[in-house]
């Protein structure tokens, strides 16, 4: 009815909880299924992945430490922003990539209830993964999970919303941080979830994303000694090899996953083992 | 200062009567010794003596071993009830048990290291680790992978000259317990004792092709890696060869664990307990001659109590009994071989080169077989090469710090991730520091201890996965989401 014009956005990649654009200054198009324009996002380079390993990796023993009480906190928190901004999230995943209401509506409700899920684990993970071993001398022996560092994910195409959750919920519950790419041809979704994480007490640099190519981006991530771990589920199986060939430099943790499930979470962390004497 | 009083040991050789080495070895293949087609010596590293020949395998041999390991897979290991493969597991523990003497007289012989050392913690403990794993073999729906967990099928194992039947049981029992079948190939200069198990898994009637070992040297250990046949790899050894081996795997489906190097911080407090600290930097890094992945080679001390702490672990290095590695008195035996008697060498004289200051124990060295005198570098800074790389040997690198977390911060300084080693009698200082150290395990007032219950394994560069516990088993079963 209105002559208005609309204010579009501008999408940005989200590095260090600010929104640069990317360092090289390029872009690439999206268009919606019918070929119609909707937005020029980031085409990330490696020196904004490298920007952003450096902003995870500085925030890395800070979100670690916080409580585990703390952190599902902050992953329901979220949850809550999430919730709060629906509408825009189904317009965005109908106008990408033309599913019907019904199947967008669906997939922001199962990135909420996902979010809530992961949250919960925060405090649960010791008892599932930790042990009081009983070692044959006077001492006392114990296991625990603790983060691995800094992981890098690719968040799959389809799905974009609800994959690139399942990318970085299982991955900073337990207190690492993540630099992930989000999906190339549907990145809208996740670039709007970065303003969801800016306005949810998520420390800055704990969450990175980028948007661009997976055969550009994630040779780098397997490489980059920075990175201690690397979800690759999102990338074509026939590219595995190579990318865990890159990765054995620094003997990178890589892992695919085809479900959302606590052994996902408990991929990307270490266990500990610590003993000490018992005596008077 | 006033000297102690020392005492003159009187010679007290363990007898060697006890085992009978054969002139020349074959494989172990689907139960039955087979000859092997090449051979090489392997000597006692102590006194340069040639024990025996080893067998080398190549292509057909390691074709043999996984062709046995996949039949017995097939027609029996998978099909047998959990409860009956563990009684197998609690044989070969009891039949060890039995045999201990001859296998730690074996394994000093081959290995070089102090019979006090074979006797009382290599043998026990990998006779334990069969009789642990033994007990998980009817309980894997509660090894934490859910109930329908999976054997991944044939494993190929490769294992070390350090702790060579220890290495041998935390390869093999597990593997076993979770169902798969096992090709091991035991290090090329410390053979004997897993051909001396490949008896007990004859005497437990283990059911053949169960156990097969093929005996040679990393060409025989490339070609298990790379053998389509072999569905999960486990190494122990180096990071550089750990690496070789990663890449190539990256492009199959074989699962892979890996127990690689180390460079473990040892960080004293001043505020430790500082004689039971020298016994443990002691332990830390004279244990084995320091040929232990895992050994405390970075001696991190607080600046104020480091005179105090240098001037009583070098009278305490004095104390240390370097020889004969059957007489039971000693304390330091032989470096297990002459390549690596010339590594611990070259890195040292690196330690002069850039600076450091080198102090050893006066002692001794026998004339024949390889040896090398428990040294400290002083003076030793994050830069330096005797700091970053493993030696792999009786060399200490002394670093100081004045506030806990610039301990903190050196002790984490490495691309390794194994252990460290921590000493103060503050239960909270303790605790967090356990937490700031970035290594998979940290002995909190003690050191280079063990044991089958205990998950063991590295962070970062130090390897993939866990090697005892729950969290060891679980590297031998399938039914986790990541593959």
């Amino acid at each position: 009815m209105s002559n208005r014009i609309d204010v579009k956005k501008t999408y940005k990649l989200f590095i260090n909880g600010a929104f640069p654009r990317s360092e090289s200054g390029r872009t690439y198009e999206i268009k919606n299924a019918k070929g119609v324009f909707i937005a020029n996002p980031c085409l990330a380079s490696r020196k904004d992945l490298k920007d952003a390993v450096v902003a995870a990796r500085a925030a890395q023993s800070g979100w670690n430490k916080a409580s585990a009480y703390n952190k599902g906190q902050i992953l329901y928190r979220i949850a809550e922003m999430l919730e709060g901004r629906r509408a825009q999230f189904v317009n965005e995943i109908i106008l990408v990539t033309g599913v019907t209401k019904v199947k967008a509506e669906k997939e922001v409700t199962d990135s909420v209830d996902r979010l809530v899920w992961y949250a919960g684990w925060s405090d649960k993970l010791s008892s599932l993964s930790g042990a009081l071993n009983p070692v044959a001398g006077p001492y006392y022996n114990f296991t625990v999970p603790e983060s691995m560092g800094v992981i890098a994910a690719i968040a799959p195409e389809t799905q974009s919303l609800l994959g690139l959750i399942d990318a970085i919920a299982p991955i900073i519950v337990g207190g690492n941080t993540i630099v992930v790419l989000a999906s190339t041809k549907a990145p809208l979704s996740a670039m709007s979830f970065a303003e969801v994480i800016a306005t949810s007490d998520v420390p800055a640099g704990v969450i990175n994303i980028l948007t661009g190519k997976k055969d550009e981006i994630a040779p780098w991530m397997a490489s980059h000694m920075d990175i201690d771990g690397f979800d690759i589920s999102a990338l074509a199986a026939t590219s595995h090899g190579a990318i865990r060939i890159a990765g054995a430099e620094n003997l990178k943790r890589i892992y695919s996953f085809k479900s959302a499930d606590p052994g996902r979470i408990l991929a990307f962390l270490e266990n500990k083992t610590v003993w000490h004497p018992i005596g008077l | 200062m006033e000297s102690p009083v020392s005492f003159d040991y009187a010679p007290a050789p363990e007898s060697r009567a006890i085992v009978s080495i054969k002139p020349k070895y074959g494989h172990f293949i689907g139960g039955k010794f087979v000859a092997g087609s090449k051979h090489f010596p392997t000597i006692n590293p102590a006194t340069e003596e040639v024990l025996s020949q080893i067998a080398l395998a190549g292509k057909a041999e390691v074709d043999a071993a996984v062709k046995a390991a996949r039949k017995a897979y097939t027609t029996t290991w998978s099909k047998m009830s959990g409860r009956e493969r563990g009684k197998y597991l609690f044989r070969i523990a009891r039949i060890m048990q039995e045999r201990a003497r001859e296998f730690a007289v074996l394994e000093t012989l081959d290995n070089g290291k102090p019979i006090r050392e074979s006797r009382d913690v290599d043998i026990p403990l990998a006779a334990a680790h069969f009789f642990y794993h033994a007990g998980w073999a009817d309980k894997l729906e509660f090894a934490g992978l859910g109930t329908s967990t999976k054997p991944h099928g044939v494993a190929g194992q490769i294992i070390p000259w350090n702790f060579p039947l220890l290495m041998l049981s935390w390869k093999i029992a597990p593997a076993l317990a979770a169902g798969n079948t096992v090709v091991l190939k035991p290090a090329e200069s410390t053979s004997l004792t897993a051909l001396l198990f490949a008896e007990v898994c004859q005497q437990a009637e283990l059911p053949a092709g169960v156990v097969n070992i093929v005996t040679g040297d990393g060409s025989t250990g490339a070609l298990i890696v790379n053998h389509p046949g072999i569905d999960k790899i486990a190494f122990t050894g180096s990071t550089e060869v750990g690496k070789i081996i990663a890449r190539a795997v990256a492009p199959t489906p074989k699962s892979v664990t890996l127990e690689l190097g180390g460079k473990a911080a040892n960080i004293i407090f001043e505020d430790a307990a500082i004689d039971e600290a020298i016994e443990g930097i002691v332990n830390g890094i004279f244990f084995n001659q320091g040929h232990v992945c895992c050994a405390g080679s970075r001696l991190i001390l607080q600046e104020n109590i480091a005179e105090e702490v240098l001037e009583k672990l070098k009278k305490r290095m004095a104390q240390i009994r370097l020889g004969d590695p059957m007489d039971k008195n000693t304390d330091l035996g032989a470096i297990n071989s002459k390549e690596q008697l010339l590594k611990i060498r070259e890195l040292s004289a690196s330690g002069d080169a850039e600076g450091a200051q080198r102090w050893s124990a006066p002692c001794d060295l026998p004339t024949k077989g390889f040896w090398f005198a428990p040294t400290i570098f002083t003076g030793v800074t994050q830069s330096h090469r005797i700091a970053r790389e493993e030696i792999f040997g009786p060399v200490l690198s002394v670093l100081t710090f004045r506030t806990p977390q610039e301990g903190i911060d050196k002790a984490n300084n490495t691309p390794f991730g194994l252990s460290a080693g921590v000493w103060s009698e503050k239960g909270s200082r303790i605790l967090w520091a356990s937490q700031q150290l970035r290594a998979g395990v940290v002995w909190a007032n003690t050191f280079n201890k063990f044991d089958p219950a205990s998950p063991f394994g590295g962070y970062k560069e130090s390897g993939w996965g866990r090697e005892g516990g729950r969290h060891g088993l679980s590297a031998y079963l399938k039914g986790v989401s990541h593959e």
